[in-house]
This record gives C-alpha cells, structure tokens and sequence, in this order.
C-alpha cells in the first residue's frame, strides 16, 4: 500500500496499536450488544480493526520506510485518501438524493422492505453529502490548506489517518444504522450515542492536530481560511457535544434519551442545526473559497478589512439565529424575535465574504471565463450570496409564515449545498487532483466544462422548481373561501406538487451525472498520475528531527 | 519572527507594504500565505451603511416587540403582542365567518338545508374540503372507494345511504372504539367441509348473474348459514352492515376466490367514528355532500376531485 510507505517504521506500529484497540473496542461494543445495529456496529469496527492490523502488520519491516527527506515535503497522503472518500461518498449521498426525489414523484415505486423506506434512506441522502461529500472534502483541502498557508507540514502523520478513518467510520456507522432502523430522531444529529462519542474522540484528535502544525507557521500572521476552518472544528465540537447529551438505556443498547426535554429539546436541537450549517456547511467551506480561489485566480484577496468583518460578523450572529426554525411554535415569541433580528444582521457579513470573493476575480475574469475550475468557485461565491439572503428573508417571521413546512425550505437549502457547497469542493478538487497526483491537469480537462453546464443547469432546475412548489403550498395551505372554509383540501397541494417534484428529480438527476463524471474522470486522473514536482510548494518551518 | 511588516523583508520602510496590485492600485498588507496575499483595500462605505441598517432594523424591532430576556421576564415591546392571542384572534376571525352558515348544519334538517341554493353554495364546496382532507385516504378523490372500502359514489349501502344513515355512521363508526358503534361481522366459516364451502362460493359467486341454482345443495347451505344476515337468496336490504349479495358491489369482491377467502378468514371492517375530530354541524355538511356524491356532486364543489382524473377502482365487482 503506498500510504503505508509514507510511515516509518515507528508511526506504522503506533497505527497496529491504534487498530488493534479499535479491534477490541468492536469486539467489546459486539459483545455487549449481542444484537441489533450495535452489535453490527461493532463487528464493522472489528474488521475494519483487524484489516489494518494486518495491513500495517504485513508492511512493518518488508516495506521500506521514507526518507528523512519527507520532512522537508508536506504529507498530502491523507488528503489523497480524503479525497477519494469525497468522490465515494458524493455519488452514494446524491444517488440516494435523487432516488428519494423520484419517489416523492412516484411513490408507489417505494420498495416494500423497512430498510428501503423514504424514512429511513432520507437521513442516509443528508447525512452521506453533508458528512461523507462536505466532512471529508473539508477534512482533506483543510490539511492541505493548513500545510500551504502555514508553510509548515502537518506535526505528525499518524493522526490525519486517525481523524480519516475515525470520521469514516462514523458515516458508515450513521448510514447503515438508519437503514436498519436507529435514529435519535434528531435532524442531523440521527446516530446514537455510541457513534456520537466516537466522533468527539476523533474530532478531539483533529483539533489538536490542526492547532499542533498551525502552532509552526512560518507566516506570523494566521491566514483567513485557517480561521474559517479552525471556527468549524471548534464549533462543530461544541453543537455536537451539546445536542448530543444523552442516556443511553443500557450500555449495550444502541438506543438513547436525550437529556434536553419540551422545547428546550427543540431550541437545542435548532441551536445545533442552523449552526450545523453554518459551521459545517459554511465556515469550513469560506476556508476552502478563501484559499483555492484566490490561488487559481492568481490574484490578492480584495479586501483584508473586509475578511475581518465577515468572519467575526459570522461567528457571532449565527450563533443567535436558530431559532428561526421555530416561528410561530411553544418557543416563546421574545425567543424568535431575537433569533429573527440576528439573522438579519448576518446578512451584511456573508455577503462581505460572497463579495470579497467576486472582487477578488477582478482582473481575472478572463479566466472565469476560459476556467471552468475557476468558473466553479465563482458560482460557489453567487450561489453564497444568494442563499444567505434567501435566508435572512426566509427568517423574518412573516415571511417564515408563508415558507415554513414547504418546499421552499428543501430548495433554498439545496441552492446553498449544491449552488455554493458542492460547487465549491468541485472547484477545490480540480484544483487539488492534479496536483496531488502530479500532472498539469484533470485526465479529462474537456468532462470539467461538462460538469460545470451539468452543475449549473442541475442546481438551476432544482432550485426554481422549489421555489414554484414551496410558494404554491404556501399560499394553498392559508386560502380561505369567504366562508371562512380553507380553499384547498391538503391532496389538492399535493397533486398540485407533482411537476415541481418531476423537474426537481431532473435537475437532481443533472447534478449527479455530474458529480459521477466528475468522479470518473477524477479516477483517470489517478491512474495515470504524473511525475511533476512543484520544487517551491513545500514548508518553510523545518520539522524538528524525531 | 517578527510580526511588525515594517521589518519584513522588501517592505517599504515607512508603510510596511511590499506592493502594489496593477489592477486595484490597492497595496497589500504585506503577509504572504505560500502565495496569497491580501489588498489593503479601505472599508466599503456601502457594507458599512448595510450593516448599521440592519443594526437599526433588529434595535427597532427590538423595541416594538417581545425581544430581551430579563430573568424571570421578558421585555414586552411597545406594539405588546402575543403570539397565542394573535392566533386566536385569527382563528376566532375565521371561525365567526363559518358561523354564519355552518349554525344552519346543527339541526339535521337535510331537506329544508338542500332546498337553500345560497347556503348550498358556500356548504358544500367546503364539505368538500372536509370529505378530501378526512375521508378521500380511504374512499378515494370522488368517492370511487377501493378494495375494502366501499364506493360512496353508487347507490349500494351497507348501513343506509340517506344524509341521516351517513350522519349516523359518521358519528360512531362501524366496528369502532365508540361505544355505540354499528357493529357487524362476517363470521369465518373455516369450520365448514372444504367441498361444502367451495359449493356455497360458488352458489354466492353466481347470485349477481342470476346463474346460481336456487334447488341445489348449496342454496340449503346458503338459507341455513347466511339468508340470517344476507336475506333470502342473497337479497340483503336488512341495513345490518351485511351487503346484498345480487348486485355485484360487494366490496372484497365476489369472485369465487374472494368468497372462499371471506368464507374462510371472516370479514370484519372498520370505520372510525368522526364524532371526536368533527363537529355536529360539519358531521351534518359531510353526510349531506356524500349523499349527494352520486348525482351532483360535481356541482357542489367536487369539481376538483372530477378534474383530477380519478377514477374510481374497480373494486365493486
């Protein structure tokens, strides 16, 4: 394996030891279970425990270690690895997305086993492209990020394995546990308690090692996506420490109550939610916006002020804005009004950010124009700009009055994660596979430009055909006659739904042939890796010696 | 390392700054990130006045509305709204306009009620709303029914079909948790010789056309097992939950096969009772529009439910 032979001899026992622990921490949460999603939770530990012992155990002497010189390169391995994930986990997340979308169109098409249900395959859609697509491209640019903007390599190479194939394992965990059934019935936060305490240990472990190598930079100053990326690790830490709080109701049952009660229960639970997007889905991503823009573009950030003002506008406001989820609920109105008014004022530092990102490309646009890569990452920067002011709008309460429980919410999510998201890691890893595997350019450099037009048009499509249904509903749901008799029957705002869900499988059926196209040509790439080396793209700090 | 840009290397000694963008004419501020720098670019006015907008929207807002936590209380706002009060005041709104004519639904006087063309107009459209939101899972869009719920649509009844039949059944159900339910059951007759009960599905299948051989053994097993509850011959009309058998609506069908199933496992439906979800007035306004399904339903405001295409399954055979 060639990631084994960037370990030294050292580093590969530490990881047998590391997998031989998981191995028996599988067979334990196996044995204490006996049955159920645990206990097979804990046999998929196990073997994943056992293969690395075996893998690194096979290579410990036969393989030759690196040279000291490695110290002098940075370790993109794990962002190789990273990566790959992100391409698996972006054709599984959105190939479960646009089965759900079809089967909201045609539901009788919905196979007659538990396991294939719309409940419990949707929280394998959310949880595949926000963790296993968003988590791992966000884990992957941000250790090469880290590396480039800190000239410094990462302070050790066992931890990146350890945070990669931890957080794998959590997504694993989450998406086979929700077929089978296991849920906290928490949005975003479904898998139980045993996964949720996995996930701290691995996030832990992330954290030290990002702030271990920032601690090295050669550059006094730390630059803004490290920032934006340290802000998601941190927080992300404190929603999920805190939402997950629970009892589980014996140590070997894969079931849990939460400690939160009553609304409480639903403020928490939105607490972490909406700052789920803006951590996860939004600090993370600045990062990746603020570094790989730029350096495509070959241009200088606009604006430094500009970048202060988004990034502290945005950590403070958001932290105030989830209780907009909750207008016109038990959640007292004093709490919606300030979750209200926040929102509005996180308008103004998210579009600094979207508009530091457009002004950045002046100068450049004939590179957007010739760069679908590039093209990508300027779409990403509209679509940001779009979506927060979407919103904002959408957070003031009497608008929230006409758009809560309607489509609209789903595309107005969806023009944030496939608009600005997923078009971001698009940018991001056109820009990374080459370089990592050594060569000019993508395999295929004409299939980029394709999925560029199969992006746009997908998001296009999907977006605008929510936005008809959502407001359709609305407006459905609050007609009365002048009898004072509601206008529409519910079935009538269904049916009336059917060619906003036919247009909606389309465009989602658009961006996942994109995505596999992407996927594919990114596989390309890989098997005929290059032998260019960038002699300047290396640290600037010197390692200490081991 | 210093972190004074003045010191670093090429920087102009007296700004710090190392160069100037072509493009911006902006200087940068004199970090380097493996490549990236950054322009020294003033402050934009306009995100500036945006931000102090939005400041003085959410501090107005603040004011007029309930807003600040204080211990134990809140502070109020000027406008002193409340959110429960607001909603039933709308609600209460809504409901007063509904008055008006759903009073009239109180007293079951179905005949004097069809004769109002005006109050007509306004009921049954929204009877329509009611049948559609709570009824239509089951009985289909136009009241097509299904397998095993019966077709509202048709003039065949199990318990009666006049506005006051279909009121009474919506109060209390069929087979339901209400303790004055119609009851009704079709026994499992899995005791009966296995010859016996094919000769009685096949007598039972041949009642709609006329073919069933009156004299036969089966017609005996018939008079003696079933005529108690299905009537001579299968004629029905007893209004006890148990169908004709002669008219080919039965609604688990009467096919060989689908009598030997209901012969050999028993049937008994159920209709939950609306008593607990509908009022009265509304109960009244239903049984009326289901009545009138047949005929003029269209006209009463199902025209929705016609245009949609629904068709009614053929689940009366």
């Amino acid at each position: 394996m060639a990631m084994i032979g960037t370990l030294t001899t050292k580093e590969r026992q530490i990881g047998m030891g590391l997998s031989a622990i998981l191995l028996v921490l599988g067979l334990a949460m196996a044995g204490v279970a006996r049955q159920g999603p645990m206990a097979l939770h804990g046999a998929i530990a196990m073997i994943l425990g056992l293969a690395l012992v075996f893998m690194l155990g096979g290579s410990l002497y036969d393989q030759s270690e690196p040279s000291a010189s490695r110290l002098t390169r940075y370790y993109d391995a794990p962002t190789r690895f990273g990566i790959v994930m992100t391409l698996i986990w972006a054709v599984v997340g959105m190939a479960v997305g646009v089965w759900l979308a079809a089967l909201m169109y045609w539901p009788e098409a919905t196979p007659p086993w538990p396991a294939t249900s719309y409940g419990r395959l949707r929280p394998v859609h959310t949880s595949g492209v926000i963790f296993g697509f968003g988590g791992n491209a966000l884990i992957a640019t941000s250790f090469y990020v880290l590396q480039r903007t800190s000239r410094a390599r990462l302070v050790d190479a066992v931890s990146p394995w350890f945070v990669l194939i931890g957080f794998n394992l959590f997504c694993v965990w989450a998406a086979t546990g929700y077929v089978m059934g296991q849920t906290q019935s928490k949005e975003y936060a479904e898998p139980e308690w045993y996964a949720d305490l996995w996930l701290v240990v691995v996030w832990v472990t992330y954290f030290v090692l990002y702030i271990r190598t920032l601690a090295r930079r050669a550059e006094p100053h730390i630059y803004v996506a490290n920032w934006y990326y340290m802000a998601f690790i941190l927080v992300v830490a404190m929603l999920h420490i805190v939402n997950n709080l629970a009892l589980p109701v014996t140590l070997g049952s894969g079931e849990s109550f939460t400690i939160w009660s009553g609304v409480q229960d639903a403020m928490i639970q939105w607490w972490y939610g909406h700052n789920a997007v803006a951590f996860f889905l939004t600090a993370g991503f600045l990062g990746m916006l603020y570094y790989f823009l730029p350096v495509r573009a070959q241009r200088p950030i606009w604006s430094y002020r500009l970048s202060i003002l988004s990034f502290w506008g945005i950590v403070f406001f958001y932290m105030w804005a989830g209780s907009h989820h909750l207008h016109y609920t038990a959640l007292p109105y004093w709490v919606q009004t300030l979750g209200m008014t926040f929102s509005i004022m996180l308008l103004v530092p998210s579009w600094a950010s979207a508009g530091n990102a457009i002004a950045t490309l002046n100068g450049a646009w004939h590179k957007v124009r010739d760069d679908a890569t590039l093209r990508f990452m300027f779409v990403a920067a509209v679509f940001y700009g779009l979506s927060t002011f979407e919103g904002s709008f959408m957070a003031i309460r009497p608008v929230n009055s006409l758009s809560h429980y309607t489509d609209w919410t789903v595309g107005h999510v969806h023009s944030g994660t496939l608009g600005w998201v997923a078009m971001i890691v698009f940018g991001a890893i056109y820009s990374l596979v080459p370089k990592l595997w050594c060569r000019d350019d993508m395999a295929w450099p004409k299939a980029v430009e394709w999925h560029f037009w199969l992006a746009i048009t997908g998001t296009l499509i999907y977006v605008v055909s929510l936005w008809n249904a959502g407001i359709t509903q609305g407006l459905m749901w609050r007609a009365y006659d002048e009898g004072g008799a509601l206008s529409y029957s519910f079935i009538e705002s269904v049916e009336a739904m059917l060619p906003y869900y036919a247009a909606r499988t389309l465009g989602g059926g658009l961006f996942l042939a994109g995505a596999l196209l992407c996927a594919l040509n990114c596989r390309a790439t890989m098997r005929a890796a290059g032998d260019r080396v960038d002699e300047s793209d290396r640290p600037l700090a010197t390692q200490p010696a081991e | 390392m210093t972190t004074d840009p003045k010191e670093l290397d090429h920087a102009d000694p007296h700004t710090g700054n190392r160069d100037v963008d072509p493009v911006s004419g902006y200087d940068t501020t004199g970090h380097d990130w493996g490549g990236i720098k950054e322009l020294n670019t003033p402050f934009p006015k306009i995100a500036l006045v945006a931000l102090v907008l939005t400041f003085v929207y959410s501090v107005v807002t603040w004011i007029l509305l309930p807003a600040w936590p204080l211990g134990r209380d809140y502070t109020r706002g000027l406008l002193d709204l409340d959110q429960q009060a607001m909603a039933v005041e709308r609600l209460s709104t809504i409901e007063t306009l509904r008055e008006d004519w759903l009073t009239r639904f109180d007293t079951p006087d179905f005949e004097t009620l069809s004769d109002d063309p005006a109050l007509m107009a306004f009921a049954m459209p929204a009877a329509d709303r009611l049948y559609q939101d709570n009824c239509s899972a089951c009985h289909g869009r136009s009241g097509g029914g299904g397998p095993g719920y019966p077709v509202l649509s048709d003039d065949h009844w199990l318990w009666g079909g006049t506005p006051e039949d279909i009121a009474m059944t919506l109060q209390v159900g069929i087979n339901a948790q209400h303790p004055d339910t119609r009851w009704a059951q079709m026994p499992a007759f899995d005791w009966m010789e296995r010859s016996d009960r094919h000769a009685l599905a096949e007598y039972v299948a041949a009642l709609p056309s006329g073919a069933a051989d009156h004299d036969g053994a089966a017609a005996a097993l018939f008079a003696e097992n079933c005529a108690s509850c299905h009537g001579d011959q299968g004629a029905g009309g007893l209004l006890n939950g148990a169908p004709t058998l002669t008219d080919d609506a039965v609604i688990y069908g009467q096919d060989t096969a689908s009598v030997l199933a209901t012969l050999r496992n028993g049937r008994q439906g159920v209709m939950p009772y609306w008593s607990d979800r509908l009022r009265d007035a509304e109960i009244n306004a239903l049984a009326l529009y289901v009545s009138r399904l047949p005929d003029d339903g269209a006209a009463d405001g199902a025209e929705t439910a016609q245009a949609s295409g629904d068709t009614a399954p053929e689940a009366t055979q």
